[in-house]
């Protein structure tokens, strides 16, 4: 799917200018925990994320990331845009809430490039 | 270019060419119309006649101009419209009678793509600009546009690849035992608004070395949850060394303290002692050392509680990884 069409899907705003939505779009992942999106997104696919710091920009340049949508309709602070800018990834807001916003791309036919950590039992308390 | 490249036989896109086709379609949406443009073009008021314009765009060689009242554009004529007049051989006309009135326009800090839409739609063959309050500033022909961009390709693509080469070449005319490069950067406690600063630069640095994107990735992980960890939970900060050697990679983070009170807790994943301000922020959910850990091949943490702590980590390099060397040097290994 082309960037393009998510952004039209998910009623979304493009937050830098100089980006390219033509590009092709192999997958997304979900999550709003930084070490959970470099433990399991695979490369190449857009996030979405309810986190806008300029910490989201550079995860997403860590590990890969395409393009990273900011659900719930949250603006940005301009560092998180300017740094988006610099970096050349395009950030995206969408109205939608992470689930419809996940809901719909994933009725669409976008596949999931969250990788799965199960092997790892979680601390409790 | 005194050589001629030779025609290619293949009607495959290979992947070098898809790269550029992508590049130039970024560079569309990056440079501005006012950049590739004419500027300053020759201009012609409405009452003068179309004689004038005939040896305007015989001397000047060009076949189109616009038409302007005090510096606002009314119109542009063409070569097209200087063809009907010379139909009916109607030289002593004033230009107003031939020319296009409200011609479509183009903004000079509009990106060029802009341009490219309204020249496939409109199916007109130049474009006055105009800028913000709309006094003419240059004409644009698709012609301007193409030599733009394939300078600006040209530009970025050399600029990108001397770099590459060099970084790319570094050891390989360097004699020693064991040559390596050190790559150091100073880390402050709770400077959220540069964290994972460092990190962005040390996997730049790497893929420039011709570093594969995996390595590169693998690194760029390790090293942001790191630097991470030193801006959350240090007191003073700390320092990342990065020692890139041909055969591996060898990344230190220290710092002098609080220290960890205990190292074998702190690995659980999900063990985290993040205040709420920094989950708020999306960390914090104890998982960062359990990345690191997947993604080098050794891993070393020590700490003493009230001194500090000291995170060692290795990733090795297999022939089809290792950076700093060319390709050719590559291609030698093989045939050894
Ligand atoms: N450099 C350090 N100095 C002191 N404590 C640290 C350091 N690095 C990690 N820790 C401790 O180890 C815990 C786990 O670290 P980590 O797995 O990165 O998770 P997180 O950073 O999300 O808390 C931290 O919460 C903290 O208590
Ligand atoms: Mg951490």
């Amino acid at each position: 799917m082309k960037l393009n069409e998510i952004v039209q899907k998910l009623n979304g705003k493009v937050l830098n200018s100089k980006i390219n939505l033509e590009i092709e779009v192999k997958g997304a992942g979900g999550a709003d925990l930084m070490s959970d999106v470099l433990a399991s997104i695979q490369p190449q696919a857009i996030l979405l994320t309810g986190l806008c710091n300029p910490q989201v920009v550079r995860t997403a340049m860590m590990a890969d990331v395409l393009a990273i949508v900011l659900v719930r309709g949250k603006t940005p602070p301009a560092e998180t845009v300017q740094l988006a800018e610099n970096e050349r990834i395009p950030l995206i807001s969408t109205p939608f809430g992470m689930f419809e916003a996940c809901g719909i791309l994933y009725q669409a036919g976008l596949s999931c490039l969250e990788k799965p950590v199960s092997d790892q039992d979680c601390f409790a308390g | 270019m005194t050589e001629q490249t030779p025609l290619r036989k293949s009607s495959l896109i290979s992947d070098q060419e898809a790269e550029n086709i992508t590049r130039v379609e970024e560079l569309a949406y990056e440079i501005k119309v006012q950049e590739v443009m004419t500027p300053n073009p020759i201009t012609m008021t409405a009452s003068m006649k179309m004689q004038e314009v005939l040896e305007q765009f015989r001397v000047a060689r060009i076949s189109g101009a616009p038409i302007v009242e005090e510096g606002q554009l009314i119109g542009i004529i063409s070569i097209e419209d200087l063809i009907r007049c010379l139909i009916k051989s109607d030289l002593e006309a004033e230009i107003q009678k031939y020319m296009t009135r409200n011609p479509f326009t183009v903004k000079g800090d509009d990106p060029v793509v802009e341009a490219l839409k309204m020249f496939v739609s409109t199916k007109v063959g130049r474009l006055p600009v105009v800028n913000k309050e709309g006094l003419l500033i240059g004409i644009l022909t698709k012609g301007d546009i193409t030599r733009g961009l394939l300078k600006a390709l040209q530009q970025d693509y050399q600029t990108e690849e001397v770099r590459r080469y060099r970084a790319s070449h570094l050891f390989e005319d360097i004699e020693s035992e064991r040559t390596s490069l050190i790559l150091r950067y100073n880390i402050k406690a709770g400077d959220f608004t540069h964290g994972g600063e460092a990190s962005s630069k040390i996997k730049r640095a790497l893929s420039r070395m011709g570093a594969s994107p995996q390595i590169a990735r693998r690194c760029g992980i390790a090293t942001y949850e790191a630097e991470m960890n030193l801006i959350i939970h240090t007191t003073e900060g700390g320092v990342i060394r990065v020692e890139i050697e041909p055969h591996q990679i060898s990344i230190d983070v220290y710092d002098s303290g609080p220290g960890i009170k205990d190292v074998e807790l702190a690995m659980k994943p999900g063990y985290s002692t993040a205040s709420e301000k920094v989950r708020e922020l999306g960390f914090g959910a104890g998982m960062g050392l359990v990345n690191i850990s997947r993604c080098v091949d050794i891993m070393k943490l020590e700490s003493v509680w009230g001194k500090g702590t000291r995170l060692r980590m290795k990733i090795f390099l297999k022939k089809e990884d290792t950076v700093g060397e060319g390709h050719a040097a590559k291609s030698l290994e093989e045939k050894r």
